[in-house]
Parts: structure tokens; C-alpha cells; sequence
């Protein structure tokens, strides 16, 4: 597999979200706003870029029964990071945010990468294969928040689109839409590939 | 404001569910929710974890972190705890209860990754809860987790033989009956509130 297919293949064929339900915890959380969606993506592939790259690097040095430890150890040490960064340069989103930030470790993407790729594979590709995991995470959580902010509030990064004609749909901002829109989203997305295959 | 303990429970359970307005834990609701008698034991698994680690990590944060002045380190503390605890009580369970072990033990490693887990512990230290509140939201959360993926595998179970559009089978339709689920949990809303 050639760097270009790695990430092509970790960003949309085998997207961690659509097509192995993984990590939606988050996903579902801070997609009400799309400021929101866009920090947590960005500290999503910060850390799983990271992590991928040094577990893949200590994948020889490793023990394999106490691996997941290590693993949740080196996860946990760049989410720290981003937490701080967060606290001192965005101290109003890092509210918004709250646990969901400290909760990237048990992403269970995050995980899941380290166990299928970068416990095998090379550093760079490992890098590369865990920026292109983010970024489809990324992916997935503008999309949700797009629609959930424009209905919910009528606004698209903070910035007015729909004006006061809108009336704004308060289930946009709730929960409950959530679920609705990654069910749909999933849904789009896996129907016109499983007709094929018949 | 003073809430007391038990609406703190009770809202956890009801109002604030640590899955349907929280999202955390969804991977492992999602995955084993196919049967009643699996959800089951993973429910009262998480219930008991949940309510532990609560208890365990609020002693750690005010009495360790904070006076230690290491707050920063709060997740890895927190993860490790909650590791170590599952590794115990998993070894606790093997040897004194060989039943209780086979029809539990396969749950425990999953609930260590479980998000609601840790989420439980970081939310209570967000919200200044004291031990006793703390307790009581660990445990409410755990019994609202336990009463959602309940509810959704008897749903799967209905819904099993029914005509579903082929996109939307497996998580896509798990995630609209949460949706529905969630929407009726709104209904709860104006009994408590915490935030």
C-alpha cells in the first residue's frame, strides 16, 4: 500500500465512524455547534496522530499483555496536552467542551487504530494512517454540527445565515437530534454500496 | 446551590441519563445491545463499576491531586484507576465466584474503555459534587445506563424480523430508536434539573 492509499483508506473506506460505529460518544456531544466540532476534530487527530505514530514506534519495546495499558498511558499523555493548550488559548471553548475533551482517551477510534494499524505497521505510516483516521472523525463532526447549527440557531460558525424569518428548530439543539442525524448520515452512506454488491 | 443526594440520583437516572443526553458509552451500547440477557450483565457490571470508581476517584482528585497539586494529571489518574479497579475486582471475582465470573467476567475488560465511565468521574469533579453526591451520581448514571441499553435490546429484539431499509440495518436503525428513546426521556425534564 502506497502513503496516498493508507490515508485515503483510513479517511473514507474504512471511515471509523460510518463504517465501524466507532467513537460516536463524542461525535454525538459537541456537534451542536460547529466551532465546537471543528476543536474537538482538530484535537482528535492531534492526538491520534501522536499516539499512532509513538505506539507504532514502541511497538517492538512493548509487552503484549500489558499493552492496552500502555497504550491508554501514551493516549493519555497527548490528551493532556491538548487539554492544556485548550485551558490557556480557548478558555471559553475548552468550557464548552467540558469532559469531552478528557474523554478522547476512551475514543474508542483512538484505540481502535493502535490495535489494528499502528501495532504493526511503520511510524509513518502509522502517522499518516492516524491523520487520515482524524480527519474522517472531522469529517463526520462537521457535517452533523452544519446541519444542527443552521436549524438550531440558523447561524454557521457563529455568523448569522438565516435571519429572523427562521424560526429555529429547538430539537436541532437538543440530544434526541443527535441520534437522528449520524443515524441518517449513516444511512446515506451505506445504502448505494450494499445494492452494488447484490 | 445544595442539591440533595437523591434527586442528584434520581436525575441521573431520569432527567440527565448518562446516555441519552450525555452520549457516553455508545460504543459498547451499541454493540452489545443485540440480546436482553447480555445487556443485562453488562448493565449491572457498569452499575457497580460506575458507582465504585465514583467514590474512588472523588477520594483521589480532593485528597491526593488537589492537595498533591497534580490536577492536570486528573485523566491518567483516572484511567488508571479505574483500570487497576476492574483488574481486582475481575481477579476478586475468578476466585470466590466461578458462576458469577462467566456470566460477568467477559463484560469487565470492555468497561474500561466504557467513555461513561470516565465521564462519570470527570463530570463530578466539573460539577463540585461532595462524596455523597458523588456516589449517588455514579450510581444513578449506572442504573440510567442499565435501564437504556435494556430498553434498546428489547427493542432490537421486536424489531429483529421487520422489514428495515437495507442502509439503515444494524447501527443506523440501534441509533433512531435511541433518538426516539431520548425523545421520551425529554418528557422527564421538568420533574429535576441538574444542570
Amino acid at each position: 500500500m502506497t502513503k496516498k492509499d493508507i490515508f485515503l483508506n483510513s479517511t473514507f473506506t474504512e471511515n471509523s465512524v460510518w463504517k465501524q460505529i466507532l467513537g460516536i460518544c463524542s461525535a454525538l456531544a459537541v456537534t451542536n455547534l460547529m466551532i465546537n466540532s471543528l476543536v474537538m476534530g482538530l484535537g482528535v487527530i492531534f492526538t491520534l496522530a501522536l499516539s499512532s505514530f509513538t505506539i507504532s514506534l514502541l511497538r517492538e519495546y512493548i509487552p503484549k499483555r500489558i499493552r492496552m495499558m500502555v497504550q491508554t498511558l501514551i493516549i493519555a499523555s497527548y490528551v493532556i496536552i491538548v487539554d492544556l493548550f485548550l485551558k490557556a488559548f480557548l478558555p471559553e471553548i475548552s468550557k464548552n467542551l467540558g469532559p469531552y475533551v478528557g474523554l478522547i482517551i476512551t475514543n474508542c477510534i483512538i484505540m481502535g487504530r493502535a490495535e489494528a494499524f499502528s501495532s504493526k505497521n511503520p511510524p509513518v505510516d502509522s502517522l499518516i494512517d492516524g491523520i487520515g483516521a482524524g480527519l474522517g472523525y472531522t469529517l463526520v463532526l462537521i457535517i452533523i454540527s452544519f446541519v444542527r447549527e443552521l436549524f438550531g440557531f440558523g447561524t454557521i460558525f457563529g455568523f448569522t445565515i438565516l435571519g429572523d424569518w427562521w424560526t429555529k428548530w429547538s430539537i436541532m439543539v437538543m440530544a434526541p437530534s443527535a441520534f437522528f442525524m449520524l443515524a441518517i448520515l449513516i444511512w446515506i452512506i451505506n445504502s448505494p454500496k450494499k445494492e452494488k454488491v447484490k | 446551590m445544595e442539591l440533595s443526594s437523591f434527586i442528584i440520583f434520581l436525575a441521573a437516572i431520569f432527567t440527565s441519563n448518562i446516555l441519552l443526553t450525555n452520549f457516553l458509552g455508545m460504543c459498547s451500547f451499541l454493540s452489545v445491545s443485540k440480546e436482553i440477557e447480555s445487556s443485562l450483565g453488562l448493565g449491572f457490571a457498569v452499575v457497580f463499576v460506575m458507582t465504585m470508581t465514583s467514590a474512588l476517584n472523588y477520594l483521589v482528585y480532593h485528597h491526593i491531586l488537589v492537595p498533591m497539586n497534580i490536577v492536570y494529571l486528573q485523566y491518567i489518574i483516572f484511567i488508571l484507576v479505574i483500570a487497576a479497579f476492574v483488574q481486582l475486582i475481575e481477579i476478586i471475582i475468578e476466585r470466590f465466584s466461578p458462576l458469577l465470573y462467566y456470566s460477568l467476567g467477559i463484560f469487565l475488560p470492555l468497561i474500561t474503555v466504557n467513555c461513561a465511565i470516565l465521564g462519570v468521574s470527570l463530570f463530578l469533579i466539573i460539577r463540585n459534587y461532595s462524596f455523597v453526591q458523588s456516589v449517588a451520581y455514579g450510581a444513578g448514571s449506572g442504573l440510567g445506563w442499565l435501564l437504556a441499553i435494556l430498553a434498546l435490546a428489547g427493542i432490537r429484539q421486536k424489531v429483529k424480523e421487520k422489514f428495515v431499509p437495507i442502509g439503515l440495518r444494524g447501527a443506523g436503525l440501534s441509533l433512531i430508536i435511541t433518538g426516539i428513546m431520548a425523545l421520551a426521556f425529554i418528557g422527564f425534564s421538568g420533574v429535576v434539573i441538574i444542570q
